[in-house]
């Protein structure tokens, strides 16, 4: 068991929240604070763009656990907290009230902020962004009133509330800086059908376009004028550009930063008293040719059991296997393992009916499976690559051939 | 609404009134009961929700889809039979009295 008799978490999200919950559950009797600047209990991102806009949860459905259960835990829960600096010689952490608290160690999973669009009219009201719960409580709210919104962005964010919108029978129109959606993450095929599934669903898209400026009467956003110089009515717009890892604190104290706090397959920095995980930091990793920054729920949860472990006396480095998923609009997608950048991209199964999956490959070598409604194909790669099976293209391009006849 | 009977893995039970509706992951989850991930957050994706249903109860559940079953065949404790998982089953009045044994471990 370790020395340590208080841990300080930085973050409030899923990945903080995990690390409190993982140290109790390996034994940790000491202190745990867990400092954060939203106002609410720790809750899950993911159904905040899907089934919390669409009525299906709430509030209380999103939450990772009930309010008792910090308590119980003795878990000191400071919310609506902003940290102001990091005091490393002294440690402790300085919160904007003045209130200083002490720490053994000091772990950060601060997360990421949305990236601002920097254009005339992005600060009219009605533009909005979609990361946090009073986000999209705010959305919610407007949501049954709306009839035409444009989103900016054609990430899984910009996507996800696409389909939510159009689902509700609103007009959505889709603008990309990039020729297909989706871009930076998945595979040509799996896009391409993506944005047929959308464009069939009646999502308009403008690829290659960006946005010249938001255009406000009153004070409200009433449409985007395109850099192409077209002109859509929104009576709301969705900004979805990516995010950026909240290092600003880490940086002051000094620590290094690479997009993204740096640190050691063990997550700890250059600061054995500081450990930094999840969205906002870049750690080693197993599927990675280099230090990597990965933003998913399955990084943040995976690298706090792993903190978790070492900061319990028992340290082992990280090595767990990255997925993602997206749900648009009734497609599930799923990606076992870092799939981009790839040199080959295969596909199994039948895009026309709607399920299939992309196998991709660099230089030969497997990198992982991006599925769509092929839950066998998706449980299939993660133990592949979890057994470091090394599944060639052709294999994968053989259809005759039961790829799990690979793993015995 | 039905009163689900969750055994933990040390062998503490907690009887929970389970809305019609809502689902026995999230029963477990909102009432402390341990032994739960549910890492995706109920979207059938993550197989961390992994449950033993009581084996003479298994016919009060709807059978498990496609997805479901595929997403058993990597749980971190033994698929057995009676496996489901929990974010797939929502309550209602015909499960009264259901006994929902935890797993060793869901990761």
């Amino acid at each position: 068991m370790s020395d340590l008799s208080s841990i300080v978490i930085l973050g409030t999200g899923q990945g903080g929240f995990q690390l409190a919950m993982s140290l109790r559950d390996e034994g940790f009797g000491g202190r745990i604070v867990m400092v954060g600047d939203e106002a609410f209990l720790p809750y899950q991102r993911p159904p905040l763009s899907k089934a919390f806009l669409s009525g299906g949860t709430d509030e209380e459905g999103v939450l990772l656990r009930p309010p008792g259960y910090f308590e119980e835990h003795r878990i000191e829960l400071r919310t609506a907290a902003r940290a102001v600096r990091i005091d490393r010689a002294a440690r402790k952490l300085i919160l904007g009230t003045g209130e200083e608290l002490d720490y053994d160690h000091l772990a950060l999973a601060t997360g990421a902020r949305n990236r601002r669009l920097a254009v005339e009219g992005a600060d009219l009201a009605g533009v909005l962004q979609l990361r946090d719960l009073a986000e999209a409580i705010a959305i919610r709210g407007l949501l049954s009133a709306l009839r035409e919104v444009v989103v900016i962005g054609a990430g899984f964010i910009g996507l996800e509330f696409a389909a939510t919108a159009r689902a509700k029978g609103i007009e959505v129109t889709v603008i990309e800086a990039a020729a297909r959606p989706m871009a930076r993450a998945i595979s040509q095929p799996m896009s391409e059908f993506f944005q047929i599934k959308h464009q069939a669903a009646g999502i308009g898209f403008r690829f290659g376009d960006g946005v010249r400026r938001i255009l406000g009467e009153a004070g409200r956003a009433v449409g985007v004028e395109t850099i192409s110089g077209e002109i859509i009515p929104a009576d709301l717009v969705l900004v979805g550009i990516g995010i950026l890892p909240n290092v600003e604190l880490a940086a002051d104290a000094g620590l290094l930063v690479e997009d993204g706090i740096v640190a050691d397959e063990f997550l700890a920095t250059a600061d054995p008293a500081v450990s930094a995980f999840g969205d906002c930091a870049r750690a080693p990793n197993r599927y990675a040719t280099a230090p990597i920054r990965i933003e998913s729920v399955q990084n943040a949860v995976d690298q706090a059991r792993c903190l978790a472990q070492r900061l319990t006396g028992n340290p082992v480095p990280y090595a767990a296997l990255p997925w993602f998923w997206s749900d648009q609009g009734g497609l599930k997608l799923q990606i076992a393992g870092l799939t981009t950048p790839h040199d080959l991209a295969v596909a199994r199964g039948d895009p026309a009916g709607g399920a299939f999956s992309v196998y991709c490959f660099r230089d030969g070598r497997y990198l992982g499976t991006e599925s769509v409604n092929r839950v066998h194909d998706y449980m299939l790669a993660r133990r592949l690559l979890a057994a470091g099976i090394a599944l060639s293209p052709s294999q994968a391009a053989d259809t005759g051939l039961d790829l799990k006849s690979l793993l015995t | 609404m039905a009163k689900i009977i969750y055994v933990e893995i040390k062998g503490n039970r907690k009887e929970v009134e389970v809305k019609t509706g809502t689902t026995l992951m999230h029963g477990a989850v909102l009432n402390g009961v341990k032994g739960i991930e549910a890492e995706c957050g109920g979207n059938c994706m993550c197989a961390t929700c992994h449950v033993y249903i009581e084996p003479s109860q298994l016919d009060l559940l709807p059978p498990k889809s496609d997805d479901e079953e595929a997403m058993l065949g990597s749980t971190a404790s033994p698929n057995k039979e009676n496996s489901r998982l929990s974010c797939q089953i929502k309550s209602n009045d015909s499960l009264n009295g259901l006994v929902v044994y935890m797993p060793p471990r869901q990761s």
